[in-house]
């Protein structure tokens, strides 16, 4: 239990909080949990690798081509598919983001086969600072910082402009919205627009740190899944919380025994929704 | 004369005489038919009744659970480790897998009921991976690869001498047989266990639940506990169920037992096609499914994907399902449920 | 020219009809009050009219245009402004950001800006920064006027004002009408208090289960009359 094991699962909570961010974000605005989100974030990978691919770009840059069309993909699929599904049944858009979900994985493996891929970093891929007792390499390192970032733009998109409050006021009554001359359905696409786009930047950093193929989309969403839990719902530094402690948790779990790494990660979750239900920093009404 | 209350329909008077005769049918088949058939019927049955119990608990219950493939696993593991440990006949074995899988649904509900929503359903996915996850550790069972049924316990299972001896076939033959039976027999109870629960007053209070909560409360109903008893329930049979899919199989592994594609995907899609929240879908659905797999499966993620995309357009367009679309049409009921009260006929004069 | 009509206005709520044939007028420069009993109809009027409910085109027609099927957001964007019954502002905001929204779908020059709604209701301004529902009733009433006014609306139409609220507080509130119709506003006001719409009222419309059953002048209606049409008179 080092300080070592410890601050490389600190680290590892910023991938996860990317993986939450976007899930947070939708359901913090329309109360949609898209089960699908974890095959786009492969999905996003596998758009990102495709471009450095065709273009023989940075990754980095890839991910900044990939970004808008993310976002489009997120608007048309809230606009065309998922508009249609929303309301007090929460059945239909359970079973349409589940079929999603399916499609998204299925296709992929039409387009991919099932062989592990990798987006390559170069030199940045083994980069590491050396700090005495830890050291920290450059790549978790950025991601955390990413992940910072992230939920810093968020915040201030929801508390310092227009379209934020929109997205707010949108989230506490839809009905009243519409009488400040907010158009619902149109928020709701640009908020699964914009999840996609933070998708694009959590694939990326997935894409360059391991290996991914189509299938390892349901366990990424797992993980944000219970970030967002822990953290409580709506809150985006609780999502920050919430990713860390899962990611401490798995890196002490997995320096005990590599096969309980995962494992770890969930018993963590099931302990705080045992004695906190409603997560640690929750929203005063919902 | 007090006033009653019937549920019967013409269509489903009719449906009970044709059910009995299909059962009846459904028991003499083996000294027809070939062994391949008795295989897709087996599969066919243990699909339906997963289905069924997965209606009860979303159609009816209101609970959307993407983590019943938990309960497969622990049905098809207690039998195997029972078989294995003890030397257990797999068939007496059956009720093990189903309470293994009522143990685990205790601690499971416990959490579970604490999410809401669509979280609830992500729950128990998390539930079902740290199962899997749990089980892969087991090595008596064979720990992440899997094991199989000892073969001295396979050939000697109780009924398999008295089948081979009754159709003239050979072990492996009489298995498939004896687990095509057992399936049969889980299917009628589970259906016919669903519709008693249905017509009874549980069954009333459970559509007031999943209405309307509060307003259940609000007339004494006990949402809590309706849901508890329906989550084990379900538990229960799936377990069950997926010990008798085992049991025919043979051989078992964590990946396997606990899929997400083959015992959560898959009857999803058989519900929600057929018509979810009703008897009757599950039945349209499993067949449709089995046409579907049988004509495409060799497609592999082409017809995956296929299926996803027919679930989709399903739900956004017709989400009562085929049934649903039938019904809405016809009016006809199988399996009646909807109340009628007839007032007794006035005396005239009055 | 009519500003705002309806004609032959009807609305259900599935199998419930909740207006049959409804017509009022609003000219320019009126304040018009509806008066009517709980469920005459008087919070469907309003949702209609505003576009939260849908209608037939014609039904409603603004400054010569039909909007009757128009929704909510495009109604509001000509001009017509709803202050909702329950006030209905949004938890998530502050009281500023519940102004600012107001005027989200509609940014046209006018009186009504940020400060000068500060002017009409100088408390608000101590509490700019309070999450939008931490105040009083009335307060909040204020709040909601104030978020109608900063689309600086050529129609406000406030719904159920006075429920709740101290007496005191409604006469605060009401005090502000001129100011508002002297910033150009055109005004219907739904009110169960009957004494308070024909104080300020220049004409009345009286309703009782979907339909209208009187209409005129406050100094011209009896107070026989609008009992009977208030309450229904006995057959």
């Amino acid at each position: 239990m080092s300080l070592d094991t410890i601050v490389q699962g600190i680290l590892l909570g910023g991938l996860y909080t990317l993986f939450a961010a976007g899930l947070s974000l939708v359901f913090g605005i329309m109360r949609l949990v898209n089960l699908a989100h974890g095959d786009l974030i492969v999905l996003a990978a596998y758009l990102v690798l495709t471009l450095v691919g065709m273009l023989g770009l940075n990754p980095f840059l890839a991910a900044l081509i990939a970004a808008p069309l993310m976002f489009a993909l997120g608007w048309g699929l809230q606009r065309l598919v998922l508009n249609r599904v929303l309301g007090p049944d929460i059945l239909p858009p359970l079973l349409v983001t589940f079929g999603l979900s399916i499609v998204v994985q299925n296709g992929l493996l039409m387009g991919f086969t099932a062989d592990s891929q990798r987006i390559s970093a170069g030199a940045l891929e083994t980069a590491s600072i050396d700090l005495g007792p830890v050291t920290l390499g450059i790549m978790p390192l950025l991601t955390f910082a990413s992940a910072i970032a992230v939920i810093l733009v968020l915040n201030w998109i929801f508390y310092r402009t227009a379209l934020g409050r929109a997205f707010r006021a949108t989230s506490d009554d839809p009905v009243t919205a519409s009488l400040m001359g907010i158009r619902p359905k149109a928020i709701f696409a640009q908020a699964t627009g914009l999840a996609l786009v933070i998708v694009t930047i959590a694939a990326l950093y997935l894409g360059m740190r391991a290996n991914f193929d189509p299938t390892i989309g349901p366990a990424r969403l797992i993980y944000a899944f219970e970030a967002v839990i822990i953290g409580g719902l709506g809150s985006l530094w609780g999502t920050l919380a919430g990713g860390i402690i899962i990611g401490v948790a798995q890196t002490l779990g997995a320096a005990v025994n590599p096969e309980w790494q995962i494992l770890a990660g969930h018993v963590a979750f099931l302990a705080v929704l045992l004695v906190r239900p409603r997560g640690l920093f929750p929203r005063a009404y919902d | 004369m007090r006033p009653t209350v019937t549920t019967r329909t013409r269509a489903s008077g009719i449906a009970a005489v044709v059910a009995v005769l299909l059962i009846a049918a459904g028991l003499a088949l083996p000294a027809v038919a070939d062994r391949g058939l008795i295989k897709d019927l087996f599969f066919i049955l243990t699909m339906l009744t997963l289905a069924q119990y997965w209606n009860l608990l979303a159609g009816y219950g209101g609970l959307v659970s993407v983590g019943q493939q938990a309960f497969v696993g622990l049905g098809a593991y207690g039998l195997f480790g029972a078989a294995i440990t003890w030397g257990m006949d797999p068939v007496l074995a059956l009720p093990l897998g189903g309470i293994l899988a009522l143990i685990v649904a205790v601690p499971t509900a416990f959490f579970a009921f604490r999410l809401a929503g669509a979280y609830f359903a992500i729950g128990t996915w998390v539930v079902a991976e740290v199962v899997r996850l749990s089980v892969a550790q087991w090595k008596a069972v064979g720990g992440g690869t899997g094991t199989s049924l000892p073969r001295e316990v396979q050939t000697d299972m109780t009924g398999s001498a008295l089948i081979e001896a009754l159709f003239d076939v050979r072990s492996a033959a009489a298995q498939d047989i004896l687990a095509y039976w057992l399936a049969l027999a889980l299917a009628v109870m589970t259906i016919g266990g669903i519709y008693l629960l249905l017509r009874s007053k549980s069954g009333l209070a459970l559509a007031a639940v999943r209405d309307n909560a509060e307003a259940a409360r609000a007339v004494g109903v006990n949402a809590k506990r309706m849901k508890w008893l329906v989550f084990l329930a379900a538990a229960f049979g799936t377990g069950l169920t997926g010990a008798l899919i085992y049991l025919q199989k043979g051989r078992i592994s964590p990946d396997a037992a606990f899929s997400v594609t083959d015992w959560t995907a898959y009857v999803i899609f058989i519900v929600v096609i057929g018509g979810i929240g009703t008897i009757e879908g599950p039945i349209l659905g499993i067949l449709v499914f089995f046409v579907l797999q049988t004509l495409f499966a060799d497609y592999g993620s082409t017809y995956l994907l296929a299926l996803g995309l027919i679930g989709i357009f399903v739900m956004l367009f017709a989400p009562r399902g085929l049934w649903g679309a039938i019904s809405d049409r016809t009016g006809v009921q199988f399996f009646p449920i909807r109340r009628r009260l007839t007032l007794p006929a006035k005396p005239p004069g009055t | 020219m009519t500003l705002l009509q309806t004609r032959g206005l009807t609305a259900r709520y599935g199998d419930f009809q909740a207006l049959f044939g409804v017509g009022i007028t609003l000219e320019v420069g009126e304040c018009v009050a509806i008066i009517g009993a709980n469920g005459a109809g008087k919070t469907t009027l309003m949702r209609s009219i505003s576009g939260v409910l849908a209608n037939s085109p014609d039904q409603v027609v603004f400054d010569g245009q039909p909007i009757g099927a128009l929704p909510a957001d495009q109604v509001m964007a000509r001009g017509i402004a709803m202050v909702p019954e329950g006030r209905r502002l949004f938890p998530s905001l502050t009281v500023e950001e519940n102004l600012l929204i107001g005027a989200h779908g509609r940014k046209v020059a006018g009186p009504w800006t940020l400060e000068a709604i500060y002017g009409l209701f100088p408390i608000l301004k101590e509490r700019r920064r309070n999450p939008g529902t931490a105040l009083s009733g009335g307060q909040q009433q204020m709040v909601a006027i104030g978020r109608a006014l900063m689309s600086n609306p050529r129609v406000i139409l406030r719904d159920e004002l006075s429920l709740g609220l101290a007496p005191v507080v409604i006469r605060d509130i009401y005090a502000a009408l001129p100011r508002i119709r002297d910033g150009g506003g055109s005004v219907i006001i739904v009110e169960q208090d009957i004494g308070q719409a024909l104080k300020v009222a220049d004409r009345v419309y009286c309703m009782m289960e979907g339909r209208v059953t009187l209409s005129g002048r406050p100094a011209d209606l009896s107070r026989d009359a609008i009992h009977d049409a208030y309450f229904g008179a006995l057959a």
